[in-house]
């Protein structure tokens, strides 16, 4: 009797276990008040997150495949009469194999939710200094509109260390706004507006892709982000705004105009979905 | 009644001998045979499209074809024909209907006309599909047909696409009542719910997810030919419609479908496991309980489709958790897998190398769906070839290899023949082979940024990691078209010439081969059986025997 309420006592104990990794995270976080990953860029912080999550599965599934290897070797049918001989769990010992392990592996969720968290909360929260470019997305295009009478096609400029942010919307179908490198996608739709950010810290190029199925060019729709140096980016700015003001007024007015009403109302239908 | 009844035990073992009687028979092992012969068709039109998909995406620029729209045919049916055609049949009609009414002991299912009726739908459902492949308007809105592309004129036939599921999902919805009302109902004598073997239990929950969800399903894809057709504007923005709400129908039944699949099959890697170690089912009771949490837990997880799509922040981050408590009973399942083994007797009969094989695709599969759940991961992978990877190792390979374990499995009850073991071995080592060298080199492509649904990727052209793995993944899909051909040849050859089997080659405790003929005829059993508490079958050490109850003629 007093062995088995024992062995429950151990057994409640080992049940808290594997919370304490979690309960430490989230408590260290609450002390960081929601700082612990200053310093970091939102993409520096989701490959430090992914390959943790790889860690993660490549241990429990190294260990899942070490037993079961041994298993299958161990056990390995010997004489022709041979029968298994799994011994018959009692009640506990079933409840036990039930709680333990889930309690292992809600251990292990919670622990990587928690990070996960983090990491999303950086990603889904835009600096307040961060510069905005509007995206249209049409079959097979994307247009980024500087908000100053400036738009490429397929062609993304922006300068060195300043978190910018897209407001996305499509004239079409559904497409899917890619920053290779930044690990940021997110879908661009008709009658919606969706964002996503990024921090450019190096000067470079990368491809920009469309991630949702839509249509005969998908995988032909694709583009370029140019991170350029502020004092380079400022005169690139200078001269594709004289090349824009150059255009003439027509232009202006059926493009830029026409777009920006069409935004107004595509921000309405949204806010009327969400309210 | 007539010769076509067949659901009533007439004695005799051995398959109908006439075209009419296979035609008109009412019997659910020659209509499980219907749905087998369905799902291999559906297999191989769709396992050739990806074998073209792959040649073409071998290397950058135009290998076969330069043109979207017919790269997206391929795309198009090799999706929908594997997961409608191929895969739920197999394990929905093949699995349920052939096998598990004898396992659980039953003459015939609940409403062997209703059967016969699902299977005919199934069949118009493939053959509508099929016609995709002819007309001049094909759909190539993919299996999921996202609005607005699938209601544009860019997508094709819509009416095809939502009338295909539709049917589909008819003969679904028939064979789900069917079948939970077989297994409620029609189990022999003193056979309790907790005395039904593995696969019973996992095909019973499988339908009774499709009895739920599927309905939602065939909402959204009418309401499609509606907005394109009758101007309805459901999905269309400009008429105060979204786009969304789409995905929100269309993933609430096609996430649990992956348990539809994925229950089944699992079920069956239970089976072979059982009856190869000759071992009780670990932890039995507990285990059949995990199958049941799939029912509310699959329910509540289909916005991780929709991580990226503009939906709230905050429904976001709760389904991300609630995705990751999947991991709960499916990682008690993979718990009692492993424990099935443990003291065990293994004999590594061909038709286990084939469960192992699906085992260890499940292991990947299953570990590789962790990062996918949490969804600020997912902005950096979602529509990628990381999650196509992820699905293709969980849903299709590990379950195309249980279902073709399973043809192995029960192929002496089929023909009373046992296929070459050394065929059989060789197929099922080459085809895990095959499809590692496919799916492996994909996901680290995946990493690197490849998406989805290309047919091209010059964008990519100074990437080695990406390119190298395309090239590789081309190699790994003639190395599984080989393996097919094998296991083709292993199918061929058993039927024609293979050893005579026993009455139970594996040495299962199971009804299907202890009570029933070799080749069961109609009625399955020569009479009822009844079957004693203590008896499971699972049970290889101390198992009373069924016994046959005699039952005075009245006819
Ligand atoms: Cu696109
Ligand atoms: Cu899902």
């Amino acid at each position: 009797m007093k062995i088995k309420s024992l062995s429950y006592k151990a057994l409640g104990a080992l049940l808290a276990l594997p919370l304490i990794p979690t309960l430490a995270y989230a408590f260290q976080m609450e002390i960081a008040t929601k700082n612990n990953y200053e310093g970091l860029t939102p993409q520096a912080h989701w490959n430090e997150m992914w390959s943790e999550v790889m860690w993660d599965i490549t241990i429990i599934g190294a260990i899942y495949f070490a037993i079961a290897l041994f298993f299958l070797f161990r056990y390995r049918r010997t004489e022709h009469n041979q029968v298994g001989k799994s011994p018959k769990l009692s009640a506990q010992a079933i409840i036990g194999w039930v709680v333990l392990p889930c309690m292992l592996f809600l251990g292990d969720d919670l622990f990587l939710f928690v990070k996960a968290f983090d990491l999303h909360n950086q990603m889904r929260e835009v600096p307040a200094h961060a510069q905005t470019i509007k995206v249209t997305a049409s079959m097979w295009n994307w247009n980024y509109d500087y908000g100053n009478g400036v738009d490429t096609d397929n062609e993304l400029r922006v300068p060195v260390g300043k978190p910018v942010v897209f407001r996305m919307t499509s004239d079409d179908v559904i497409h899917s706004h890619y920053l290779n490198g930044y690990h940021v996608t997110e879908d661009v739709m008709p009658g919606r507006v969706t964002w996503e950010w990024i921090m450019p810290v190096k000067v470079g190029e990368s491809v920009i892709t469309c991630r949702e199925y839509c249509g005969a060019n998908h995988s032909r729709m694709y583009g370029k982000l140019i991170v350029m140096k502020q004092a380079n980016y400022d005169a690139w700015m200078v001269s594709a705004l004289a090349d824009a003001k150059a255009e003439s007024g027509h232009r202006i007015a059926s493009t830029t105009v026409g777009k920006a009403i069409k935004n107004i109302a595509a921000s309405k239908i949204n806010k009327g979905q969400e309210g | 009644m007539g010769v076509i009844m067949g659901h009533e035990p007439n004695g005799k073992p051995g398959w109908p001998k006439t075209v009419k009687e296979w035609l008109f028979t009412l019997d659910h092992k020659v209509i499980g045979v219907w749905y087998l012969i369905g799902s291999i068709a559906s297999f191989a039109v769709a396992g050739l499209a990806a074998m073209l998909m792959r040649i073409e995406l071998g290397s950058i620029g135009p290998d076969i074809t330069g043109d979207g729209n017919v790269y997206n045919l391929w795309l198009t049916m090799h999706g929908a024909v594997m997961i409608l055609g191929f895969q739920i049949p197999a394990l929905l009609g093949f699995v349920a209907n052939y096998a598990v009414p004898i396992m659980i002991g039953a003459k015939d299912m609940a409403f062997p006309r209703v059967n016969a009726m699902s299977v005919w739908l199934l069949w118009s459902g493939i053959l509508l599909a099929l016609a995709n492949l002819v007309i001049p308007d094909h759909f190539n809105g993919m299996w999921t047909g996202y609005p607005p592309y699938s209601t544009s004129d860019a997508a094709g036939n819509t009416a095809l696409y939502s009338l295909v599921v539709i049917v589909l999902g008819m003969s679904s919805v028939f064979g789900a009542v069917n079948l939970a009302c077989t297994v409620a109902f029609m189990r022999c004598k003193g056979m309790g719910w907790f005395q039904m073997p593995m696969t019973a239990w996992c095909v019973f929950t499988a339908n009774i997810i499709q009895l739920i969800f599927v309905p939602v399903l065939a909402a959204s894809v009418l309401l499609l030919s509606l907005d394109r057709y009758l101007g309805f504007g459901f999905y269309n923005p400009e008429t105060g419609g979204d786009v969304l709400l789409y995905q929100n129908l269309f993933w609430f039944y096609s996430h649990p479908a992956v348990y539809v699949i994925l229950l089944p099959f699992m079920g069956i890697i239970f089976e072979i496991f059982s009856a190869s170690a000759k071992n009780m089912v670990f932890s039995y009771k507990a285990t059949v309980f995990a199958v049941l949490a799939f029912i509310p837990a699959g329910g509540d997880v289909w916005v991780h489709h929709a991580f990226v799509a503009g939906l709230p922040d905050w429904l976001r981050v709760l389904q991300s958790f609630t995705t990751l408590l999947i991991s709960l009973p499916f990682g008690l399942l993979m718990l009692s897998l492993v424990g099935t083994l443990y003291k065990g007797a293994i004999r590594y009969s061909g038709p286990m190398i084939w469960a192992l094989g699906a085992w260890v695709m499940l292991i990947f599969g299953g570990l590789t769906g962790i990062p996918n759940a949490l969804s600020s991961i997912d902005y950096g992978i979602s529509d990628s070839y990381v999650v196509m990877s992820h699905f293709h190792y969980v849903m299709a390979v590990a379950g195309t290899m249980a279902t073709f374990g399973a043809v192995f499995y029960w192929f002496p009850k089929l023909t009373g023949r046992i296929c070459n073991e050394f065929l059989t071995k060789l197929s099922g080592i080459t085809f895990f082979i095959g499809m590692n060298v496919v799916m492996a080199p994909l996901y680290f492509a995946g990493i690197e940024g490849m998406p989805r649904r290309y047919m091209d990727y010059q964008q990519f052209a100074d990437n080695p990691t990406i390119v190298n793995a395309q090239y590789w993944s081309t190699i790994g899909a003639y190395i599984t078209f080989l393996a097919v051909l094998l296991m083709l040849v292993a199918w061929i050859h058993g039927m024609l010439k293979g050893k005579k089997s026993s009455q139970n080659p594996w040495g299962s405790q199971s009804l299907e081969w202890t009570s029933a003929a070799l080749i069961a005829g109609q009625g399955n059993f020569p009479s009822p059986v009844e079957v004693v508490e203590d008896w499971h079958p699972y049970n290889y050490i101390d198992n009373p025997k069924p016994t046959y109850i005699t039952v005075a003629s009245n006819s």
